[in-house]
């Protein structure tokens, strides 16, 4: 670049961008060729009692309470978002609210049905939310919105240290009677719940609105009481949101310098003890929600350690023993190249397995823990587990089964058995796109452009100068030259006349 | 405007050739073959000369870039003894085609004297050589771009044409001068020209320093047009008579039968 600062005068410098998009150039390519790729993974469901996944629409005698989280986060740079506070905080608090509530639910269930539902994409205008929300309109799900009772989310709650927490109430719904009425009678099952913990709960004022949230999806379509459950009031605590730096330092989950992986897996950090307090409150405000006896409410507790475990799982590192022992053997083998190569899990939620490489890996952790914690151990031989429908005692219908890897011991790996639960999955990709509307204000329309190859082309283009010199030069030649020539013939007798052969030779 | 550049450089390499042959040799159609023939045969010394010079590379060691360069001076002396060579030959030829021309005319005399002859075939090794030196050139000055981006010199073009231009023009100078030292049996005067095309094409080896390489073209074009003139039948005389615009009464009193 120095020589042209130096030659300014006489060169200009022509920088020329070629983009290869043929479809320019080609219409009919334009028509059939696709442009993008719409976001697009799976929600996780799971409720205490089973449900019936083939029955689609309303279910008889079903009316759920929904516990509900994100499952996804982002930040500036591309499929890179660690998303602790925003999202890691509520996944790990509702599955140990999940590992403190099932078993007491099998045991003394509570009338209403508790539906947990982990919604993927909602960093990106709600799309896993929309989706279920979309389907239960058109009954295309296994409960519809007449199923819903009430519906209690969890947004971030990592960074309460002390403080309380707030339930969030939407002003617009609770406008109407009933609506309040029921969001009150909430409120006060929570904070009785909130009773002999070490949690205060308070509510912020009645007209602020809700933070953003998965519920505001519900509340569009119908006026359901709920709660969103937070750690802030007015402003967020986290200093961090959606962005890079929202990592394990943030939420304050550091271990000790001189711990091996295994002992920093179950090594309880202050923040899993007070994730762990939170998840035991959501826990025990769900199961009164649900109308159970407050006489077992002493049996609900969420286990530190598993609280732990989810947090190094989910922040540190994803390729531990505990997460190995639950993923199927196929996973846990291929190490590196699949889900479980090292570090800490990405929370973004990418295109989908049909054109981005394996299963999300949030995804698959969520569906698995959930299996896990809430499963039953059969005793199916691989191929059954497979294909369960062969067998006469297993139902598919209310039933998911999983081939998982089971603990490994130090001599051995460890023997795959099979685990039946009431886990599913659900698509997760916003409704615009089956309903074609490309421009929709209703729903979200995120994607992920394909990418064709750029390609530039620098070059020097000489001055104007020299290019009008050139051809002056060159026409002034030719007209000498012709000139002269002319000149030359004409007086060729003259010029060349110092003859010394005979007269008889001609010129 | 790259296409200003192309034919700046079109007119600067090929107009006085193009003016001589619109002027002198396009209207008698003899001239025009024996041009082309003149033509032909540089073609073929060049074609003999590049193809010892591909073996030799073939059988090289292509990563040694002083042997490349050796090799390349190798390639260019013996292009331009080739090139002396085949037009020696190419006077034989002549010599030979002029004697059965004459047998085979009705006229007494012959239709082109040994002198328009060694200006023709001078002029069809000229255009030829220039065709060559100059075409890829051309070609390349078409082009979006131009050249000097790292910063070498950006008179590439112009300096490659009027190269041409003196190449062209000496070729047909060496025509004249070889042919009339062959007749005369001149020796020294083949050697010489011989010796001033070796220096012509060795000197441009210093390119890009265009300054090094055309001055001495130049002036050794210079040189070789006046030792032309005079081989042709100039003189210092006839130059200064038509120059002053005195030639009415010199031909009135040289008057020959045409």
């Amino acid at each position: 670049l120095s020589h042209t600062h130096t030659h300014t005068d006489t060169h200009r410098f022509v920088f020329t961008l070629f983009m290869s998009i043929i479809l320019t150039f080609h219409v009919s390519r334009l028509l059939s060729e696709v442009l993008c790729d719409p976001l697009s993974d799976f929600n996780v469901w799971t409720s205490t009692r089973p449900l019936n996944n083939s029955a689609k629409g309303h279910a008889a005698n079903e009316s759920v309470v929904i516990a509900a989280t994100r499952l996804d986060g982002r930040s500036f740079f591309w499929e890179q978002a660690p998303s602790a506070e925003g999202t890691v905080s509520g996944i790990v608090t509702l599955l140990a609210t999940i590992q403190a509530l099932y078993p007491v639910t099998q045991e003394a269930p509570p009338p209403h049905n508790i539906f947990f539902s982990f919604f993927q994409g909602e960093a990106f205008d709600y799309i896993g939310s929309s989706k279920m929300v979309y389907d239960m309109e058109r009954n295309d799900f296994v409960i519809d919105l007449n199923n819903v009772h009430s519906m209690l989310e969890i947004g971030q709650v990592g960074l309460h240290r002390g403080r309380s927490l707030w339930m969030h109430s939407d002003p617009v719904s609770r406008q109407n009677k009933s609506v309040d009425t029921q969001v009150s009678a909430m409120m006060s099952r929570v904070q009785s719940a909130a009773a002999g913990l070490n949690l205060t709960v308070d509510q912020p004022s009645v007209s602020q609105p809700l933070p953003p949230s998965s519920f505001q999806r519900f509340l569009r379509v119908r006026g359901i009481p709920g709660l969103v459950l937070a750690d802030h009031n007015t402003s967020f605590n986290n200093r961090y949101y959606e962005s890079l730096y929202d990592d394990a330092e943030n939420l304050n989950v550091t271990y000790p310098p001189d711990l091996s992986p295994d002992e920093q897996l179950v090594y309880e950090t202050d923040a899993a003890k007070s994730l762990a307090e939170v998840a035991t409150l959501v826990a025990r405000s769900l199961y009164i929600q649900a109308g159970g006896e407050e006489k077992n409410l002493n049996n609900i507790t969420a286990d530190p350690k598993i609280v732990a475990q989810l947090l190094y799982g989910f922040l540190i590192q994803k390729n531990n023993s505990w997460f190995r022992s639950l993923l199927p053997p196929e996973v846990t083998k291929k190490g590196d190249n699949s889900i479980l190569s090292s570090g800490p899990p990405q929370f973004y939620i990418g295109l989908g397995p049909r054109i981005h490489g394996p299963v999300h890996s949030v995804t698959r952790f969520v569906q698995y823990i959930l299996a896990n914690l809430t499963g039953t151990i059969t005793n199916l031989t691989e191929s059954q587990c497979q294909n369960p429908s062969e067998v006469n005692t297993e139902n598919k219908d209310l039933f998911s089964y999983f081939w998982v890897s089971g603990p490994a011991s130090v001599n051995s790996t460890g023997e795959p058995f099979c685990v039946r639960a009431s886990v599913r999955l659900s698509k997760a990709v916003s409704p615009a796109f089956e309903l074609l509307e490309y421009g929709s204000p209703n729903y979200s329309t995120w994607t992920e452009s394909r990418w064709k190859s750029i390609r530039a082309r620098i070059f020097l283009v000489a001055s104007r100068e020299l290019e009008m010199l050139t051809l002056g030069v060159g026409v002034a030649v030719l007209l000498l030259s012709l000139l002269v020539t002319y000149f030359i013939s004409s007086k060729a007798e003259l010029l060349f006349s110092s003859a010394r052969e005979p007269p008889t030779t001609t010129y | 405007m790259t296409v200003a550049v192309f034919f700046g450089c079109t007119f600067i390499a090929f107009g006085p050739a193009v003016a001589l042959f619109v002027f002198t040799i396009a209207r008698d159609p003899l001239r025009v073959i024996f041009l082309i023939a003149g033509a032909f045969f540089w073609l073929v010394s060049l074609l003999l000369s590049s193809l010892v010079w591909f073996i030799t590379v073939q059988i090289s060691n292509k990563n040694s870039a002083t042997q490349q360069t050796g090799l390349l001076i190798f390639g260019v002396v013996l292009s331009v003894l080739l090139q002396e060579a085949f037009r020696y030959g190419y006077y034989r030829l002549l010599k030979k085609a002029n004697e059965g021309l004459l047998a085979l005319s009705q006229e007494d005399t012959m239709p082109i004297s040994i002198r328009q002859l060694a200006y023709v075939s001078g002029l069809g090794f000229g255009f030829m050589s220039g065709a060559f030196s100059v075409v890829n050139i051309l070609s390349d000055s078409l082009g979006p771009g131009t050249v000097g981006i790292h910063g070498d010199p950006q008179h590439y073009f112009i300096s490659s044409a009027f190269m041409t231009l003196a190449i062209i023009l000496l070729h047909m100078f060496w025509g004249v001068v070889f042919f009339e030292s062959c007749e005369r049996q001149r020796w020294w005067a083949l050697g010489a020209v011989v010796i001033s095309h070796l220096v012509v094409s060795c000197v441009t080896f210093v390119n890009p320093h265009y300054q090094g390489s055309l001055i001495p073209t130049y002036i050794i074009l210079s040189i070789m047009a006046a030792w032309a003139y005079l081989c042709a039948g100039g003189s210092l005389r006839n130059l200064k008579l038509c120059l002053t615009c005195k030639d009415k009464d010199f031909l009135l009193a040289n008057h020959r039968p045409r």
